[in-house]
């Protein structure tokens, strides 16, 4: 198309109809890419005849310059409105083809959890930092005073015997593994100011034959407070509050009379399950009672000034009651199915 | 302790119809623990019969049955069983007579078992019914034959129902009794606490054992001589502070026991023995007072109660010779020990078949000596267990006479009129109760009146004085020391359900410890990144402590346990790596084969050369001085909390267009750097070894230059031992240490926004080179401008030396107040590049 042309409205109207009918037989950006070139280019008609108006007599350039130029600006506005489509088609296709099967995908990530118990303790200390309590921790081996002496556990009295004590060996050296949380109690009394408010949670030992409802290493949480015009009433209420934290607002506290040597008077704590598996009744927790004078004055607190209560619970028998869980036995095999049925939550 | 029904209702008023349930309800309002219930369990109709005829029929197995003809209803009647009041039986028993009253269970009968009776075909017959043994009546361990009721000394008409005849109708409760309460190990103080729950009229069998004549002192004629002879008290106690005797003779020791005994006896857990063992069995367990029984003619001179001598020989009543130890309180005669007071009397004195005249004992015993020698020689008889728990010292002569009462009416025997009592026991002592503090201490405002009456229902002895009640506890409650023991006496008796719920308000707390709160956020951490935290028993073997205790194969020394429930894991863990492994293997055992698992939790390490614990311990209510208390401390093994960690098989599953990944030493490492995450600790990782691991694959981990830990892979053979695949990452560290060696406060830096500069760097470096030496040498030499480096490449092959490897760096540079230029950058980098080859000969690249 190298030879001029003399600008005609049908030359012009020739190259603008083929230009229209080539931007609408483009099928994709490619094929639109060449019809661009082909029909606006420098080398296409309509540039061709636009060029020829250098050489048009100067009266004929606006009329003709407007017959071109509108041609062109027609041409354009075609190619745009092609083009937003054949994007639009594309992207929708990519998107269509880059489809994937939601169900079937590869996962990096491993499913970990916390063991229940550790999470159960987790849940038990934040009801009472909530109140403001603080959490103390001792040693699971421990010394006889601290276990037995020091609360109130005469050497001869047959409440020492029935603890079924591990003894660490030589029994000479007066070491146990700690038969409850409750040496924990002398070490806060002795280490803290006064008033005093903390939760001992940790691993106890009996020599307990592992079974369903038995574990000889299994988990305690102790609580202790000593302040001026403690009583029973105090430590009931401090229960209520516990058990209605974790087993709901209908849960609530019965105390029954019984024996601890470091607990006077003593109790046994039955706390009223809303949720039980089978129908809501009066389950056995732990045990209570306020400080025997004798614990108060082996950590040298004097019993005319403070009084003082505390209370320990099993946390196994907690998580068994809370999520029905039927067997001990799973909670330290390590069967990863029995924590991960968990997660992180308890 | 276990409390026939029939036999509590003889002391205390059971309104009829009170089921066992009943007694339950009201004993646990006043601390008595529901523990079970026990029957015969057994169902009619069980009826008397009569042996009108047998005959003997020989069969080809052997044996010889008796078909018998069993008058079970009498002439004209029906039978219970609504049958025929003639029953065809057959019975493989022969020790009964034509005659013979019997126990018949007729068809519809369940025994115990369940064992349902009915009409069956047997050896040619139809057996109607079946003939009763004792044992499978629940009545005894008797088994030889049936029960022939003259045996028991009954009779009764035909078709009369045997089991209310044979007591066997009766219940008993089980309750637990806390070991304060040793008066609630009797149907008297049992009785006494019923009514104190329920308000029922209680009265004391020890007033109604009458007749009861008064033992006479010593010099009598007729009183056998006893003399208390302790050379030794234990805490200045005397180790028998009360000592009766009564003599019974012509007693007929073959007599039988009556039927009503012997079934209280059983549901009490107490097996029938003889008519004079049984009623001192019976009177110990209505009284709460041990009793023995001595056969008078075997006894050699008076009675004089010791301590033992060191090395003094006993053969107790069960047969074993004992070593007695100094502590011992013997009962002896002229020839030596005859029992060990309190817990076990001897065989050669013992009461028998042949016995004919009876000294009948009841004594209170220290309770601390008692519970010593029981503990001494694992005896926790029923005596012993009653007096280590105290026993009513003002009732041995009212037992005693209960005793020779009983071998009258039962054994045909005649009492002496009188007795010996030897009592020291010291008056109690009265507990000043001031006004208002039970109410201070239990939270509840009771009366005075209240107090006072609830002291006087318990048996206390009240005056009032001034400024409260003066209260001597009755005799049968020693746990009753203190104005303490006294308040939970009126609460409980008043009950507890009067106790408000009133919470307490603590002083402002400051929440988790910094130590307790990393430690829970690295298990979440842990547990997020999908590691599964198991709990295990911290017992182990000698060899497991040995390999995984120690790094370098020096001797360790281990808590061992004295009495270990499994002797095969006798010691305490000084490494978390073996309750891990055993977990692995249980999980491997049962298909799961992909195991993230870790734990937090103590291990125990004793130093060598040390000794750990106190021979002597401080007394109990009273402060110990600081010196005695670090002491205490001082002596408690180092009880770190670690964390361990161990991965095997893949850490990623094979999946749609995922290659599987397994497990190694780099999983171990990442878990150390979730550990960095959760406590903002810095850990640094070179290579390390362990006698436990890999020696090409351990990590040594270190805070501040201070070892921590390691990382790495299990020795393959320590694997395969455990049942493993080959390769198991492993980490164990101190978390205690961890998180005690990083500071609290993280310190920020300024963020700088100029813009970044990035180059690589490829070293060739010996093979010997760490990648983090080389790093460290690239950090160094480029200084300040250096910000980031990241190991991209670790290449060998063609185009490097052997003995070298090219490592390759992505490095990333800025400053903080200009945009650097590439030649800056390049300076810094070949600055880094000088560095590493003056320190081992690192070159460049290209």
């Amino acid at each position: 198309m190298s030879e001029p042309r003399e600008i005609t409205e049908s030359a012009v109207q020739a190259a603008v109809d083929a230009a229209l009918a080539a931007i609408a037989s483009a099928g994709d950006s490619a094929a639109l890419k060449q019809v661009r070139t082909e029909h606006t280019g420098d080398k296409s008609a309509l540039a061709l005849l636009n060029a020829e108006l250098r050489n048009v007599p100067n009266e004929q350039k606006a009329a003709l310059g407007k017959l071109v130029g509108g041609a062109r600006g027609r041409v354009n506005q075609a190619f745009a409105a092609r083009e937003a489509e054949i994007v639009e088609a594309e992207a929708a296709a990519q998107l269509a083809a880059e489809t994937v099967d939601v169900t079937a995908l590869a996962s990096r990530y491993r499913p970990g959890s916390r063991h229940p118990l550790s999470l159960l303790q987790d849940r038990v200390c934040d009801v009472f930092t909530g109140m403001g309590w603080e959490i103390a921790e001792g040693p699971e081996v421990e010394s006889e005073w601290f276990n037995f002496d020091a609360l109130n556990f005469d050497a001869d009295h047959p409440a020492r015997a029935m603890q079924d004590t591990f003894f660490v060996d030589p029994p000479e050296s007066h070491l146990v593994l700690r038969t409850h949380t409750s040496p924990v109690q002398i070490r806060s009394m002795l280490e803290r100011e006064l008033p005093l408010y903390v939760l001992a949670p940790g691993r106890v030992y009996r020599t307990d034959e592992f079974d369903a409802t038995h574990l000889p290493v299994f988990m305690q949480f102790e609580g202790v407070a000593v302040d001026k015009g403690l009583t029973m009433a105090h430590l009931r209420g401090t229960l209520d509050h516990f058990v209605k934290s974790i087993f709901g607002d209908e849960a609530k506290i019965r105390l029954r009379p019984s024996f601890f040597p470091f607990t006077e008077p003593s109790a046994e704590l039955d706390f009223w399950h809303p949720t039980f598996k089978g129908g809501a009744r009066w389950i056995e927790w732990g045990g209570c009672g306020m400080m025997h004078p004798n614990v108060l004055k082996a950590a040298g607190i004097d019993p005319e000034v403070y009084t003082g209560f505390a209370f320990g619970m099993g946390i196994e028998r907690g998580l068994m009651l809370r999520n029905d869980v039927q067997d001990m036995r799973e909670m330290v095999e390590g069967d990863i199915r029995f924590s991960q049925q968990f997660g992180m939550v308890v | 302790m276990r409390v026939p029904l029939s036999w509590l209702a003889e002391y205390v008023e059971l309104v009829p119809g009170t089921t066992p349930e009943d007694v339950h309800a009201a004993l646990v309002k006043v601390g008595l623990e529901e523990e079970d219930v026990h029957t015969f369990d057994l169902e009619g109709p069980i009826v008397v019969g009569e042996v009108l005829e047998f005959v003997e029929e020989p069969q080809s197995n052997g044996k010889t049955i008796r078909w018998c003809q069993v008058r079970v209803a009498p002439e004209g009647q029906t039978a219970a069983d609504g049958g025929e009041a003639v029953h065809g039986i057959v019975c493989g028993a022969r020790n009964f007579f034509v005659g013979d009253k019997v126990v018949v269970t007729l068809p519809g009968a369940v025994l115990p078992g369940p064992f349902p009776i009915a009409a069956r075909k047997t050896y040619g017959h139809v057996s109607d019914g079946m003939i009763a043994s004792a044992r499978e009546l629940g009545l005894g361990e008797d088994h030889d034959g049936i029960l022939r009721l003259s045996t028991l000394g009954v009779d009764a008409p035909v078709g009369t129902d045997a089991i209310a005849l044979l007591g066997l109708d009766d219940a008993a409760i089980e309750i637990n009794v806390t070991p304060d309460r040793g008066y609630a190990f009797s149907i008297r103080g049992v009785a006494r606490e019923y009514a104190h729950a329920t308000g029922a009229r209680f009265r004391d069998p020890v007033e109604q054992s009458a007749p009861a004549p008064v033992p006479t002192g010593p010099g009598s004629a007729a009183v056998f001589s006893v003399v208390i002879d302790d050379a030794a008290p234990i805490r200045g106690k005397v180790g028998s502070a009360v000592f009766a005797t009564r003599i019974v003779r012509d007693v007929d020791a073959a007599r039988p026991t009556p039927a009503w005994m012997i079934a209280r006896l059983k549901l009490a857990g107490i097996r029938s023995i003889s008519v004079l063992v049984d009623i001192t069995n019976y009177v110990m367990l209505e009284l709460g007072q041990p009793i023995h029984g001595y056969d008078l003619d075997q006894l050699r001179g008076g009675i004089v109660v010791r301590r033992a001598t060191a090395g003094e020989k006993f053969t107790t009543l069960d047969g074993k010779e004992r070593t007695l130890h100094v502590e011992d309180l013997v009962v002896t005669d002229d020839r030596g020990p005859i029992g060990l007071g309190g817990v076990m009397g001897g065989a050669e004195t013992e009461m028998g078949d042949e016995t004919r005249n009876v000294l009948v004992e009841a004594a209170n015993w220290d309770p601390v000596s008692i519970a010593r020698t029981a503990r001494r020689h694992k005896l926790p008889s029923e005596a012993a267990k009653r007096y280590e728990r105290g026993v009513d010292p003002e009732i041995a002569a009212a037992a005693v006479s209960r005793v020779a009462q009983l071998m009258v009416d039962l054994a045909g025997g005649t009492a002496d009129a009188g007795g010996s009592l030897i009592s020291t026991a010291p008056a109690r002592e009265a507990i000043f109760l001031p006004e208002g503090f039970v109410s201070s201490i239990i939270g509840v405002e009771y009366t005075e009146d209240e107090v006072h009456d609830a002291l006087a229902e318990i048996g206390g002895a009240i005056t009032a004085v001034d400024g409260g009640f003066s209260v001597v506890p009755p005799a049968w409650r020693p746990d009753l020391t203190g104005r303490e023991e006294l308040s939970e006496e009126v609460a409980r008796l008043i009950g507890y359900d009067r106790i408000p719920s009133v919470l307490p308000v603590a002083p402002p707390g400051r929440g988790l410890t910094r130590s307790q709160r990393l430690r829970r956020r690295t298990a979440d951490t842990l547990a997020a990144a999908g590691s599964t935290e198991v709990l295990s028993f911290p017992f182990v073997s000698e060899a497991d402590n040995a390999v995984f205790g120690s790094a370098d194969g020096a001797p360790v020394v281990s808590v061992r346990i004295a009495n270990a429930l499994d002797q095969t894991v006798p010691f305490l863990r000084r490494s978390l790596v073996p309750g891990l492994i055993g977990a692995a293997r249980r999980n491997l055992s049962r298909g799961l084969t992909d195991l993230d698992l870790f734990e937090i939790g103590t291990v125990f390490l004793p130093e060598p050369g040390r000794t750990y614990g106190s021979l002597e311990l401080p007394v109990g209510n009273e402060k110990p001085s600081d010196e005695v208390l670090a002491a205490l401390d001082a002596g408690i093994p180092p009880q770190p909390r670690h964390l361990g960690a161990l991965i095997v098989g893949d850490v990623v599953a094979k999946q749609p267009r995922q290659p599987a990944v397994a497990a190694g030493i780099a999983d171990a490492l990442d878990v150390v750097r979730q550990v960095e995450l959760a406590t903002g600790a810095r850990i640094d990782i070179s290579q390390g070894s362990h006698q436990a691991m890999h020696p090409g694959r351990t990590a040594e981990l270190r805070v501040d230059g201070t070892l921590v830990g390691y990382a790495g892979e299990l020795l393959p053979a320590l694997a395969a031992d455990a049942d493993l695949p080959r390769v198991v990452a492993v980490v164990e560290l101190d978390l205690d240490a961890v998180i005690a060696l990083t500071e609290p406060t993280v310190e920020a830096q300024t963020i700088d926004t100029m813009p970044a500069a990035t180059q690589d760097l490829s070293l060739i470096v010996p093979v010997e080179v760490a990648a983090a030496e080389a790093a460290a040498a690239i950090r160094e030499g480029a200084g300040e401008l250096l910000e980031h480096v990241a190991l991209v490449d670790d290449y060998r092959g063609q185009g490097v030396p052997a003995g070298a490897k090219s490592l390759t760096f992505a490095l990333r540079f800025r400053a903080d107040d200009r945009t650097l230029t590439a030649a800056e950058a390049s300076e810094a980098k070949l600055a880094g590049a000088a560095l590493a080859n003056d320190r081992f000969g690192a070159t460049i690249r290209e």
